[in-house]
């Protein structure tokens, strides 16, 4: 499928500042693309660039095949919902919606029933005349995406539009995006802090970290193969031990524990090893050899449904561990106190240098 | 029910008590004296001295032409000084909001509160200086050799008109500057990204979205402009009659106070009237401009 949006060596400087940094991406037509990365990394910058609110220091943005760099924001096939929606307020919902479309000098007739049809598919049928302060968040949200994607854009960016949102909402809202997006087939570039909102919606996720991208990957394989320290530290959930990669894969943490490492992406030397909560088996059988051992000795058990974890230290170390506990009777004797053996197979270990 | 109506009791005293000042100001130095001017307007002295009832004082307004040109033109000016005050306040209201740094537009704020901070009376004769014969402006052009002999700037319409805006400014920039303040700046972007030019930005985000602070700064405007005497009598000269200059001349050089109650009363139904039109036609209402 061809590249509907296209960054060569983007840069942005402010000052001595490299908010963005030599970034080149692809992004094909089509997909739900979401840039993920902690507040301050640059996203921002990175999405006003693409909408022309800010001009790169050096580089190219092409939409299409076609340079935008010299296009102005108004002149852009490009629509951005903000982060805080910047409905007008002064207008009801119709009026919101059809503004793109006065200013594309689109006859009433066809406004219409293009506003219609926009309300109806994301679920606002008959919400024409109501102001926006009769109207929840959610409904808020809607608006604010009928009103970009009316105008039917190459691409539509999106900038944290669901951080305002309570969390039962949230949860809703990713389902209903997901939804809308696969429905219109238009290129979303979604920008967000929240890991979840991108693993669940994205097609593709670039990870962005002080100006670059870390990596750019499907959800699964940035939460199963994470290419650098960083993303596995951001991406999920992850225990962290820092200590030594000793030459042939035997990993040495400082409180002492070892641990063997299947493939490690570093050579010896200061590392960084990451266990998933889920990859650490309670009680093993003995069979498994391959496993590293370990005994553990339960502080405390944090009941949250399917997403129980279990809080404790590695027995002689200190070192305090997450482990998921599945919810099923076998597991149903652990509680504060008890000691546990438990294993975590070498391929689950994920080592990184210090160094970079 | 005996602890209910207990405990009102005295709440209801303290409101009373709490609103006693407003009240009593309002009786006593609006209400009562607008009464006595109502009155007196409606009377006349006949034939033998002894006061009568009669029309006859608001008849003489009708009839006599002066009267109303003044009157006409005092409304028609007020409205030009109110919108000239708004061209000329509205670009300063929105720098300060938003094109400038928080701390340069306190500054800006300052330096436009500062001619506040003297009587209207020392700023109208700053403007006097600048502008007569002998005044700083004309000695500049003189000595560049710009003109030859100086010129009078003073006593006529636009000098009034000039006195009239510098007087308006700050009563129009203090609403419009808390009405653009409230407004997120990702509204303007927003109109941006959905395909506004920069002209419909303005005149179809900005102002409607300022519109009660335009609407509640138009109306302070106005009002004071159209009761404002010193200004026009100073600045205006004696082309640039005012209907307060009438009023007064009712008052304190024809000694007619049943004649001037009169105008007064004229000059403030038409006041009423047209802040009522004004209202209307922008399809503002009263409370949410001055809320």
């Amino acid at each position: 499928m061809a590249a509907v949006l296209e960054l060569r060596h983007l840069t942005r400087k402010f000052g001595d500042f490299t908010a963005v940094n030599d970034i080149s991406l692809s992004v094909e037509e089509g997909s739900f693309f979401s840039i993920l990365g902690p507040s301050g990394c640059g996203k921002t910058t990175l999405l006003r660039m693409i909408a022309g609110f800010q001009t790169p220091s050096s580089g190219d943005i092409l939409i299409r095949g076609q340079s935008v760099l010299n296009v102005p924001p108004n002149k852009r096939p490009v629509n951005l919902v903000f982060q805080h929606l910047a409905l007008f307020p002064m207008m009801d919902v119709a009026e919101n919606i059809a503004f793109g479309l006065k200013r594309r000098k689109v006859p009433a007739a066809e406004r219409k029933r293009r506003i219609d049809s926009i309300l109806e598919r994301v679920g606002l049928a008959g919400y024409g005349a109501k102001r926006i302060d009769q109207l929840s968040g959610g409904q808020r949200q809607r608006v604010a995406i009928a009103r970009a994607l009316v105008l039917e854009p190459s691409i539509l960016l999106l900038d944290e539009p669901l951080g305002a949102l309570d969390l039962k909402l949230r949860e809703h809202m990713k389902i209903e995006l997901k939804k809308l997006q696969s429905q219109v087939g238009t290129t979303f570039i979604y920008i967000t802090h929240d890991q979840s909102e991108a693993l669940v919606m994205s097609d593709q996720v670039a990870v962005m970290n002080a100006g670059r991208f870390e990596q750019v990957d499907t959800p699964r394989a940035l939460y199963d193969q994470p290419a650098t320290r960083f993303v596995a530290g951001f991406v999920g959930e992850s225990n962290r031990f820092t200590g030594q990669l000793e030459a042939g894969g035997q990993f040495l943490a400082e409180e002492g524990l070892s641990l063997r490492v299947a493939a490690p992406d570093t050579t010896s030397g200061d590392a960084e090893l990451f266990i998933r909560p889920e990859a650490i088996l309670l009680e093993p059988e003995p069979h498994l050899n391959a496993l590293n051992r370990f005994r553990v000795q339960v502080r405390n058990v944090i009941f949250d449904g399917s997403n129980t974890r279990v809080l404790s230290d590695i027995k002689g170390t200190g070192h305090e561990i997450i482990i998921a506990l599945p919810q099923n009777q076998r597991f149903a004797h652990i509680g504060p106190g008890s000691e546990v053996d438990a294993g975590v197979a070498a391929e689950d270990c994920r080592c990184f240098s210090s160094q970079d | 029910m005996f602890l209910k109506s207990g405990l009102e009791q005295p709440a209801r005293l303290g409101l009373w008590l709490l609103l006693a000042p407003v009240i009593l100001w309002l009786a006593l130095l609006i209400i009562i004296p607008h009464i006595e001017l109502f009155l007196m307007s409606l009377r006349v002295e006949d034939d033998w001295g002894e006061a009568a009832w009669s029309l006859d004082n608001y008849r003489h307004f009708f009839e006599e032409r002066l009267y109303w040109l003044t009157f006409v033109r005092t409304a028609a000016y007020s409205l030009l000084v109110t919108f000239l005050t708004f061209l000329v306040t509205f670009p300063v209201a929105f720098y300060i909001t938003k094109l400038a740094r928080p701390k340069a537009g306190m500054i800006l704020m300052i330096l436009l509160l500062l001619p506040f901070w003297v009587s209207e009376l020392v700023r109208v004769y700053g403007w006097m200086i600048l502008l007569r014969e002998s005044g700083v402006i004309n000695h500049f052009l003189v000595s560049l050799g710009i003109i030859d002999t100086p010129m009078e700037m003073l006593y006529n319409d636009a000098a009034m008109l000039l006195g009239l805006v510098y007087t308006s400014m700050l009563f129009m920039a203090v609403p419009l500057i808390s009405s653009l303040e409230g407004m997120d700046d990702s509204l303007i972007e927003a109109a941006h990204d959905l395909g506004a030019s920069k002209w419909v930005i303005f005149t179809r985000i900005v102002i409607p979205y300022a519109a009660p602070g335009i609407t509640s700064g138009s109306i302070v405007v106005f009002m004071l402009t159209l009761g404002n005497y010193l200004t026009p009598n100073l600045m205006g000269g004696k082309n640039s009659l005012w209907f307060t200059e009438q009023i007064y001349n009712e008052f304190i050089a024809s000694f007619n106070w049943n004649q001037g109650a009169a105008f007064g009363f004229l000059l403030l139904l038409l006041s009423s009237f047209i802040v009522w039109l004004g209202l209307r036609l922008s399809g503002q209402s009263l409370g949410k401009a001055l809320s």
